[in-house]
């Protein structure tokens, strides 16, 4: 293909690349023409740097089966993250690690204030309530005002009670003698059979909500007022659902129990100081390695200056799509690739140079030169890779951005190198003379 | 300037630098942070008056915490160590600090026990092994048909060998400063070394490259002299791929956040020692093999 138009097409790319990073700057450009505008989203920021908790609790299964422990792990996993969404936390982290015979997991809040309340009820025992509908005035307005964005945790259709788990003194699995289907058997102590009684009664022909941890788990019709004391959910259940269920209520805690091993908490205000630091010295690494290159290089030092200012927002682009999920040492990782990304462009400018002194022209130096650096780029960049990906297993998710950003940067650079460089080299092809000379250095 | 000639200069000044790293190592060890020991780490500023740190100890003491270290930071902050915590007995160290006051701002905290400690400590063993090891095998493999005059395995062995060099330099460095300044070793040091591994040996490659292509075209039938041109014929590539590094390493140490100051200092140490291994230890390690195992055979 002819290298100009290829030149064209990366530069364009390039400028694509850089509008998706900068959405705000590319919008206000973009106002003028109707019906285009770039998606605006947010890079995902490491807890180090927009302050948040991460923790790490280990799951003690000595006493479940061997087979049945990845799926207790999975179920304490969706509890715990059904928990952890109560707080209107933002993407929260909730994920299960197992290592040898350690069972963990871990969980990662960005941007709660109050760590202790979040270990509180992470920590805490099943939260099962009874709750009594809401007259219908009441749930339309609320269903209004929810369109409007308020009042979002407000449920519009039930009002919490006062019967809670708190009174539950047993829960038992049975199955209807008609259907065959699982029912859940709940039977309240004293005070609780008293509520449940006076919550009937008033609630006869209504709907009485049984949540479990802010979940609906049923509503049946109350058909007369129960006194008891025993409650039955019956629903679309399976009989492992069920069986659960009764085991979950029962033991009062999660699947399996769990211990707090580690705690890291870092404030909002740090995280964001340590955001600004980053960036800054992203900004001044590049423009630094920028000098260098163009006083050292000249012309073909610009084209490299242009090829790495493409893999920069490339790169960016990259880590916002995927999205990679950026921490001070992944901002680290991702200015070192910048320092590797130049690495490649030098090797094939010293080939150039040596064939242009060697006596090539021009074009077939270039050529020469590309042919010659490429075996020494593939083989010194896959010993990095080597390390990023050993890094990525060695380490916690704080340095598992810095090997992800290292990564990632290595493979692009590989191509910036490889296809960017060389496309604008070949698009600026001139003629011999003292000017190109000069331009490209070759007199030295 | 003849490299490889002067090899016996390079190997001593490199010799002195490790020996004395070693005993850096040795005598004073590094200082591990609580990523590696396990321990609470408490981090609160102070709005107003910072007391001192036997205050901030006095403050503490009802709570019978055993050994707490105290350490001013920055203006108005202030780091509270000790062992490891569970979270109601943090609550209480803070509500202890903060008094009848509400100046005292919980910057971080950080508590880890003992099992991820000793986990972490492991696991960066068998990493830089298995770096290592890793990238012995994939030179040997990337210049296996390079057999003479010094075979493939060589090759890696001694790019291993100017490897372990880069890396125990700048734990030397640490030794030192850990123990006259107190600076501590966490888990992103040994990232650091690790990096400087990949960084290190993506240098020697390129030198060893250089080698392997002279040597197929027969520009030379002693293989010191094509071993000495591919060098010359490197040097300022070298340095200039270094130079790019060390300048955004630079910037990253001046400009960045704290967290990965030392973390920077570790890649700017590495990186240095780094590629002055590659242009005077490894390629000069291969001739003085090649020399000694062919003294050996003849």
């Amino acid at each position: 293909m002819n290298a100009r138009l290829l030149a064209i097409m990366l530069l364009i790319l390039g400028v694509v690349a850089g509008a998706f990073d900068a959405p705000a700057y590319a919008n206000r450009v973009l106002e003028r023409i109707p019906g285009i505008s770039m998606p605006t989203r947010p890079f995902r920021l490491g807890l180090d740097l927009q302050g948040g908790t991460h923790l790490v609790y280990q799951a003690d299964v000595s006493k479940v089966a061997a087979a049945e422990v990845s799926e207790s792990m999975e179920g304490l996993r969706d509890v715990i993250e059904r928990r952890v969404n109560l707080f209107g936390v933002t993407e929260p982290v909730v994920q299960v690690e197992s290592t040898g015979d350690n069972e963990r997991l871990i969980v990662e809040l960005a941007g709660v204030r109050d760590i202790n309340d979040a270990i509180r009820l992470i920590g805490e025992t099943p939260f099962l309530e009874f709750r009594t509908e809401r007259p219908e005035k009441e749930r339309n307005a609320i269903l209004e005002r929810q369109k409007q964005g308020e009042q979002l945790n407000e449920d519009a259709f039930f009002i919490p009670t006062e019967l809670t788990g708190q009174y539950l003194k047993r829960a038992e699995l049975s199955f209807d003698n008609v259907t065959y289907q699982p029912v859940v058997n709940l039977v309240f102590d004293d005070a609780g059979s008293d509520l449940f009684a006076a919550l009937t009664e008033a609630q006869v022909g209504k709907q009485v909500a049984i949540y479990l941890d802010g979940q609906a788990i049923s509503a049946p019709v109350v058909r007369q007022k129960i006194t008891g004391g025993t409650a039955q959910i019956s629903g679309n259940f399976t009989p492992d659902e069920a069986r659960q269920l009764v085991r979950r209520l029962n033991s009062g805690a999660l699947p399996v129990p769990i211990a707090l091993i580690s705690q890291q908490s870092i404030e909002a205000s740090l995280g964001v100081e340590a955001f600004n630091q980053s960036v800054r010295a992203g900004v001044y690494g590049l423009l630094a390695v920028a000098l260098f290159m163009l006083l050292w290089y000249r012309l073909p030092g610009l084209v490299a200056v242009v090829a790495l200012l493409l893999y920069t927002a490339c790169m960016l682009a990259l880590f916002k799509a995927i999205p990679v999920t950026l921490t001070a040492a992944g901002i680290a990782g991702f200015i070192l690739s910048i320092g590797m990304a130049v690495d490649a462009n030098i090797l094939i400018f010293e080939r150039f140079k040596e064939e242009m002194r060697a006596g090539r022209g021009m074009a077939s130096a270039m050529e020469e030169g590309f042919q010659r650096a490429w075996t020494s780029i593939r083989d010194s960049n896959v010993s990095s890779l080597i390390t990023a990906v050993i890094l990525y297993w060695f380490g916690s998710s704080l340095i598992q951005g810095f090997a992800v950003t290292l990564g990632i940067g290595i493979v692009v650079s590989m191509f910036s190198a490889i296809v960017v460089t060389r496309t604008f080299l070949r698009a600026m092809r001139m003629k011999e003379g003292k000017i190109s000379r000069f331009l490209f250095n070759t007199s030295s | 300037m003849n490299i490889i000639g002067a090899r016996n200069i390079s190997y001593t000044v490199s010799g002195i630098f490790v020996v004395a790293s070693v005993i850096a190592l040795l005598l004073w060890g590094l200082r591990l942070g609580i990523d590696f020991t396990g321990g609470s780490l408490l981090e609160i500023s102070y709005t107003q008056e910072r007391p001192s740190n036997v205050v901030i100890k006095d403050i503490l003491a009802p709570l019978e915490l055993g050994e707490i270290q105290v350490q001013q930071t920055g203006e108005k902050g202030v780091l509270v160590r000790t062992r490891d915590i569970p979270e109601e007995t943090h609550q209480r160290m803070l509500s202890l600090l903060r008094g009848d006051k509400t100046d005292v701002t919980e910057q971080r905290f950080v508590s880890i026990g003992p099992t991820i400690g000793s986990e972490l400590k492991r696991k960066a063993i068998y990493a830089l092994s298995l770096a290592i090891i890793m990238i012995v095998l994939y030179i040997a493999w990337a210049f296996r048909k390079v057999s003479q005059p010094v075979s493939s395995w060589k090759y890696g062995i001694v790019a291993i060998l100017a490897l372990v060099h880069d890396v125990t330099i700048p734990m030397g460095l640490f030794a030192y400063l850990g123990r006259f300044y107190g600076i501590e070793v966490n888990a992103l040091f040994i990232t650091a070394l690790l990096t400087v591994l990949g960084f290190s040996v993506h240098d020697t490659i390129v030198i060893f490259d250089r080698i392997r292509e002279n040597l197929r075209r027969h520009t030379s039938t002693d293989f010191e002299e094509t071993v000495e041109v591919s060098v010359q014929e490197n040097i300022v590539r070298s340095i200039n791929t270094s130079l790019t590094l060390l300048l955004v390493l630079a910037t990253l140490f001046f400009f960045g956040g704290e967290s990965t100051k030392y973390f920077s200092l570790t890649l700017f140490v590495g990186t240095v020692f780094g590629t002055y291994s590659s242009i005077f230890i490894a390629s000069p390690l291969l001739v003085t093999w090649q020399r000694w195992s062919a003294s050996r055979r003849g």
